[in-house]
């Protein structure tokens, strides 16, 4: 049942600001506040929670939604990560690239303790490669906790299509070890592509404690309010998982940033289908919103050097942002104008010349040209030759233009989102776009994309077109997705498929596909 | 075999003649230019050329040949582990040595989760080895193009071989007998499949086309990630019939090409004329049509011009990319190699990868000269991937 009148709060931690607003069931944003993020994250966590809650009426809270930057900082800082026992299911298969292979040294040896490859594991026909051997399993418990591991990571080759070896090895490993040792299997966590998912299985086990802090921190700071909500945190593909499952699956978590800044910025302006340009001080990131999810990437995303094969957002970053530094060196040489790539960054408040400093910067141009008008003082940027000013913007504009037409999925013109704090540089006249959009409150985007998160399910199964009929092996798969949903807490009446994507498997007899489908709604 | 070298151009042109019919007369090393002459150069592969040739190799591939990236894995740990593989030439071995190949075949989205043992690959060989009677006395590639560049390397190191600096087809091709050998009448057969788990079979063959049909089948039983072993061959055989060299080839074109990548002076030139390539378009992917028909992933790639001219190309993908056409006009077909790479990273484009808005540059790069001779266009050129299209020689 849905409260009347309902109100939930997005809370975003992000590097720099913690940001926390309350919506109503409309999307009105009620409250919004921004605070420092602090080194233990919990407490800039308290603080937004102390300062947007005041003027709200409490007991119409329903939900609380996090998003966290705090488990990809573990990993990207290499800090605060358990050691992990790493079990591989697929022996005889596999022996050629062992477990961690690839990985920057210095996380491999923080966080690989035992590893063991054994027998186990599935062909791509359901058969298994060898029966599960019972005993390897439990001679690596034992390993694994004289290597000091405080967690495991057990990955089987063909684990997302049959799990059956997963599942037995952690009854077994449960048996051995007791519920202290937390054991992440890999058919939860990723998806086809034993060694990515393996990567992201061990990360997964890596960061159980990290998640455990932060999930436990929201609960009380939302206890310390009284309030008695369902709480949730963002995920990768910027749906919700509730806030106990995320302390099992943190892994889920890494690519929520992004996420929430694109989908609450387009919500922010009422659009579903967007490019989003982001530009900051130093850079400009670019993504894409398709039906209101940000199109994922297709190739292999790395997380502190190590590959994972998460659906994280497809994004695309240069060096263009308000404090990147404009070099005119035609007197010189004749022709050489030399925009970035390096930016004075957030000194751009003293460094730039129209803030009275030496530097020329893109914020200077921007002033001079008129696109910039709340920011620096542009009599001091009057003196800039027009030409200057006219070839520097023409390059921006290229560059914004040639990022989003790297963005769009086809010829169709699109609107175009221009938020971060380098926005202005974005001219409301590009090729490709039909409306140039600069949302209101867009400073608190990723905390309103928290809040207007959904619910959602997917499956990634490999289905034979021959034997079953594609439509049929469709029709199941978007049922699984379906129900994967409701359990995950969307609303039956409200669900609908956000993505089929179908990738025939060359050389595969037997019509041999692989389907991919996501179902999402709002929450029950 | 003439090689003839355009002086005053950063173009190299290559001329051959279409029916070199006694091969045997043809010195191995008769049309080495810069590039090709630095066989010698290599005296081992060790770890540190892994990542050149996996870029070479990823060009190779022309667009498919799969993905080396769990390839360069299985190498990196079999170089670690078992040391340095010698390089040698087919010539350094007496001409009855026994040279064996060794492949991955299956399919790509299995070997994903389907790694390789390594024992799979050792055990192609030794099944070979044992029905021939004979131990090889060295290994090669049959494919340097795509993943099967890197996986010899590793059987190499694990035997204690070294391995030869030729192959079969300089390229990636989908099919066991798209290779020089069968245009010499060179037998696929005896050829051995293997998996990690000790199931070996060796089959012989009466023509190469059904060696790749018989092939297909059994791996299709062994769990489609499996190893072979075919055309096992003398080294006087190879010596004079092998594409000599295409190991350093391909380190040597990944060497260039990351120095194109990062930007130093005159490198992308550099990399151009070494390999006699040329520059066909720059343009942005404004079109995409995937879809499967026989196992194999066929695509339509239409790219508009980057620089606002009504020119378009349209590229034609049978897992590899086969057919270029500029204005609707064929400028590159198969066997000289289609590559797109990325305009502002020089990062080779797949199949796979390549998406609406990819900016990015299509270059044709001559086929190994020891493809060009009789019925190289019934094995290998546009009608043997159903296109009425005439193959259309690559000058400046």
């Amino acid at each position: 049942m849905k409260t009347e009148n309902a109100l939930r709060i997005g809370v975003d931690v992000g590097g720099t600001n913690t940001d926390a607003v309350v919506i109503d069931d409309a999307g009105a944003v009620l409250s919004k506040v921004k605070v420092a993020t602090t080194p233990a994250p919990i407490d800039g966590i308290r603080a937004a929670l102390d300062a947007v809650l005041p003027d709200v009426d409490t007991s119409r809270i329903t939900k609380a939604m996090l998003g966290t930057t705090h488990p990809a900082n573990a990993i990207i800082q290499r800090r605060e990560l358990d050691k992990v026992g790493v079990l591989r299911l697929a022996a005889p298969s596999s022996f050629g690239v062992r477990s961690g292979a690839a990985w920057p040294d210095d996380i491999r040896n923080l966080v690989l303790g035992a590893a063991a490859i054994i027998e186990g594991g599935n062909e791509y026909t359901g058969q298994e490669i060898a029966p599960l051997d019972d005993e390897a399993v439990k001679r690596f418990a034992g390993d694994a906790i004289e290597a000091g591991c405080n967690a495991i990571a057990v990955s089987a080759a063909f684990s997302p299509a049959s799990n059956d070896h997963e599942l037995r090895a952690f009854e077994l490993l449960r048996a051995e070890l007791g519920p202290e040792i937390a054991v992440s299997l890999s058919h939860q966590v990723g998806s086809l592509g034993l060694l990515e998912r393996e990567n992201a299985t061990i990360l997964n086990a890596a960061l159980l404690s990290v998640a455990t802090s932060v999930v436990e921190g929201f609960e009380a700071a939302l206890s310390a309010h009284d309030l008695e909500v369902d709480a949730f945190l963002t995920q990768n593909d910027g749906t919700l998982m509730t806030a106990a499952h995320a302390g099992r699956f943190p892994v889920l978590t890494l690519g929520s940033g992004p996420t929430n800044s694109m989908r609450g910025a387009c919500a922010l302006a009422g659009v579903n289908d967007a490019v989003v340009i982001d530009i900051g001080g130093t850079s400009a990131d670019a993504g894409i919103l398709v039906d209101g999810f940000p199109r994922e990437s297709s190739a292999a995303v790395e997380v502190g050097g190590v590959r994972t094969n998460f659906r994280m957002p497809d994004l695309i970053s240069i060096g263009l942002g308000g404090g990147t530094v404009v070099r005119d060196a035609r007197a010189g040489n004749g022709d050489s104008l030399v925009v970035g790539p390096d930016s004075v960054g957030y000194a751009v408040a003293t460094e730039a010349r129209c803030m009275g400093g030496s530097t020329l910067t893109l914020s200077d141009i921007s002033l001079a040209a008129g696109r910039l008008r709340t920011f620096g003082d542009a009599r001091l940027v009057e003196d800039l030759d027009e030409s200057l000013v006219i070839d520097s913007l023409a390059w921006v504009d290229e560059q914004v233009m040639i990022m989003t037409e790297r963005m769009k999925s086809s010829r169709d013109e699109v609107p175009l989102l221009a938020v971060g704090g380098g926005a202005h540089l974005v001219s409301d006249d590009i090729a490709g776009v039909s409306a140039v959009l600069r949302p209101e409150n867009f400073a608190i985007a990723n905390a309103y994309g928290a809040c207007i998160a959904e619910a959602s399910g997917t499956v990634d199964r490999v289905y034979s077109y021959d034997t079953d009929g594609r439509d049929d092996c469709i029709a199941d798969a978007r049922d699984l997705a379906v129900n994967a949903a409701v359990r995950a807490g969307a609303d039956p009446e409200e669900i609908r498929i956000t993505a089929v994507t179908e990738i025939p498997m060359t050389y595969v007899p037997g019509g041999g596909c692989r389907v991919m489908v996501k179902a999402a709604g709002p929450l029950a | 075999m003439v090689r003839r070298v355009a002086a005053d151009t950063s173009i190299r042109v290559m001329t051959v003649p279409r029916a070199t019919l006694d091969s045997r007369v043809r010195p191995a090393h008769a049309q080495t230019t810069a590039l090709l002459r630095s066989e010698a150069d290599m005296n081992e592969l060790t770890v540190d050329d892994i990542e050149a040739i996996t870029l070479g190799a990823t060009l190779l591939g022309t667009g498919g040949g799969g993905d080396p990236y769990i390839a360069k894995l299985v190498a990196h740990q079999a170089l670690e582990e078992y040391g340095p593989v010698p390089v040698i030439n087919a010539a350094d071995l007496d001409p009855d040595d026994l040279v064996l190949t060794t492949a991955i075949i299956g399919a790509p989205t299995v070997i994903l989760e389907k790694i390789p043992a390594g024992t799979e690959f050792v055990g192609s060989v030794k099944a070979l080895s044992s029905y021939l009677g004979r131990e090889p006395a060295a290994i090669m590639a049959i494919e340097i193009g795509g993943l099967n560049t890197l996986l010899p390397i590793a059987t190499a190191a694990e035997m204690g071989l070294p391995i030869v600096n030729c192959d079969g087809m300089r390229r990636a091709f989908p099919q066991i007998e798209m290779t020089v050998f069968t245009l010499a009448g060179i037998s696929a057969g005896p050829l051995s499949i293997a998996d990690e788990k000790g199931n070996q079979c060796v089959f012989e063959t009466t023509t190469n086309q059904i060696a790749e049909s018989l092939a297909r089948s059994a791996v299709i039983q062994l769990g489609l990630a499996n190893s072979i072993s075919c055309y096992p061959m003398t080294a006087g055989t190879l010596v004079d019939n092998a594409i000599h060299g295409s190991l350093t080839y391909c380190a040597n074109i990944g060497k260039l090409l990351q120095a194109a990548q990062t930007g130093e002076d005159g490198a992308w030139d550099h990399f151009l004329s070494e390999t006699g390539s040329r520059e066909f378009f720059t343009g942005k992917v404004v079109d995409l049509d995937r879809r499967t028909t026989d196992g194999f992933a066929k695509s339509t790639v239409i790219l508009e011009d980057l620089h606002g001219s009504d020119s378009t190309m349209r590229v034609e993908v049978q897992n590899e990319n086969l057919i270029a056409f500029l204005d609707g006009e064929a400028v590159i077909t198969t066997p000289n190699l289609i590559c797109l790479l990325d305009h502002e990273t020089l990062e080779p484009l797949t199949t796979e990868s390549v998406a609406y808005g990819n900016r990015a540059v299509v270059i044709g790069m001559p086929c190994a000269p020891e493809w060009h001779r009789d019925g190289m266009l019934e094995l290998v050129g546009p009608a043997a991937f159903g296109y009425e299209i005439d193959y259309v020689e690559l000058d400046a």
